[in-house]
């Protein structure tokens, strides 16, 4: 019997918890549908997100129904999103070519890594668009924009360096009409490894008697830059993006195994710490920087 | 005195590092501890160098690469040797991520500007009147700079010491000086 997984009209980082407690029910070997038919919008995080479920699919391939609204399965064609599906899915429906075409509002498409160089290439490649997207349309200080690659090239690096399994980054501008109405720039990074806690929990730095769970293992990496390698100069690198986050009144949220920390600024709504949510393996992270406004 | 300089163009060593890298961006510590593990070699034979490393053709540096080649080196002197380092074309962009390493770490770093030589980082009162002392005399016996500094000749000494043993001054017996002054 095939479980038809329902993939919400708009699929961002919140619905896509929707995704995810449909799967937490099944089995591994369960055979799944993912029904994105109806999908009209999605963010990078929830195309990253789509891709990492289909990396956690081995033992029977699922399928996936690609949006009917051209639109949309245009968009996720320009964003790279089928070229990677394609291996991880069978996809059905009608699925766009890429045309070439790059969309304005996308800075970096879907890019997997898997290596140092994956890192360099998108950084750099980043570099090349991030004046004219950062500076110019949002009104960020131009200084901003080595701060913004720093910030991509380090949770980049944090599939590297603790994933074990290879994830996908994508960097798009759009404007957040009800939330915020203004133009943000986000990054989101996704993977299916082996998450913080399990990560963490290679260098044995916690006490056995203290809380541990992922929510500790995430206060503990993300606030507190703990890190599971013995070098004391390890975990700066969220640190550093905390520190760029919080400067230009962005939003940093990391969501690994069954909780989700967030830093959140004076214009969101979310809250900092959610535990209990359904497993998903790896981490997935999502950076917000809005367009700065005069005051 | 003499004492062999060597002049590290960061940008170089990367794309030597790197194949087919077309970027000029330090970043990932992997390619950190490779360019760091670059400088080292060079540094392997002699027992007193001065080390200029050039950040002029290198775009950005992340807070990773800045930990494994400036961290690393200010960090682990070779064993027996005196290695000084002064960097070179750093810009603002380049301080944002090495400013957190030498905090994170407690460290400080001799900076080459336009006018000369600053040192930059984690430094105490003593340690940073000290260094404004030395720097107006170029070469001082701690009874100088004590003098200057309008302390306690003592205190003026362990600051000294301490600024020496961190590597961020040179030492002639009973005299100090900029690690620029050896050049």
């Amino acid at each position: 019997m095939t479980t038809v997984i329902n993939v919400p009209p708009s699929l961002d980082e919140n619905t896509f918890e929707q995704v995810l407690e449909q799967l937490a029910a099944l089995p591994d070997d369960a055979k799944t549908l993912f029904d994105a038919r109806h999908c009209k919008w999605a963010s990078p995080y929830g195309l990253a997100s789509l891709l990492t479920i289909g990396q956690t699919r081995l033992h029977i391939r699922p399928t996936l129904a690609v949006p009917e609204a051209d639109d949309t399965a245009s968009y996720w064609a320009r964003s790279n999103f089928f070229h990677f599906a394609e291996d991880l899915f069978d996809l059905t429906g009608i699925v766009p070519r890429r045309s070439g075409q790059k969309d304005s509002q996308v800075l970096l498409e879907l890019t997997p890594i898997s290596n140092t160089e994956d890192v360099h290439e998108v950084v750099g490649r980043i570099q090349e668009r991030a004046q004219q997207i950062i500076s110019k349309e949002l009104g960020i200080d131009s200084k901003a924009i080595v701060g913004f690659a720093m910030t991509l090239s380090e949770v980049c690096q944090n599939i590297i360096e603790h994933a074990g399994l290879g994830g996908w980054v994508m960097v798009q501008t759009y404007k957040w009409k009800r939330r915020l109405g203004r133009r943000v720039v986000v990054i989101a990074v996704c993977d299916a490894g082996m998450g913080f806690r399990k990560s963490l929990e290679t260098s044995g730095s916690h006490s056995p008697g203290d809380r541990w769970d992922d929510a500790a293992a995430l206060e503990a990496a993300v606030i507190r830059g703990v890190s599971r390698f013995r070098d004391p100069g390890r975990g700066q690198g969220l640190a550093g993006v905390r520190k760029y986050v919080g400067r230009w009144n962005g939003k940093l949220s990391v969501r690994s195994g069954t909780a989700r920390i967030a830093l959140v600024p004076d214009w969101d709504e979310d809250v900092p710490l959610k535990e209990r949510m359904p497993y998903f393996p790896g981490s997935q992270i999502q950076v917000t920087i809005p367009e700065r406004v005069a005051r | 005195m003499t004492t062999p300089t060597n002049h590290i163009d960061l940008g170089t060593v990367l794309r030597q590092t790197l194949a087919a890298n077309l970027y000029s961006n330090l970043v990932t510590r992997p390619t950190g501890r490779a360019v760091r593990t670059q400088i080292e070699l060079l540094l392997k034979d002699a027992d007193r160098t001065l080390t200029v490393i050039d950040f002029s053709h290198v775009q950005m540096i992340d807070f990773s690469c800045a930990d494994e080649v400036i961290a690393k080196l200010m960090l682990t002197p070779p064993a027996g040797r005196e290695t000084y380092f002064v960097v070179r074309g750093m810009t603002d962009d380049h301080w944002h991520a090495i400013e957190q390493v030498l905090e994170h770490h407690g460290l400080a770093i001799i900076v080459e500007r336009g006018d000369g030589v600053d040192l930059l980082g984690v430094l105490d009162e003593g340690e940073t009147r000290a260094w404004e002392a030395l720097k107006r005399r170029g070469r001082a016996s701690s009874r100088q700079v004590a003098a200057d500094m309008g302390a306690a000749e003592p205190d003026a000494r362990d600051a000294l010491e301490r600024m020496w043993r961190r590597r961020l001054i040179a030492r002639h017996d009973e005299h100090f000086m900029p690690v620029s002054a050896l050049s």
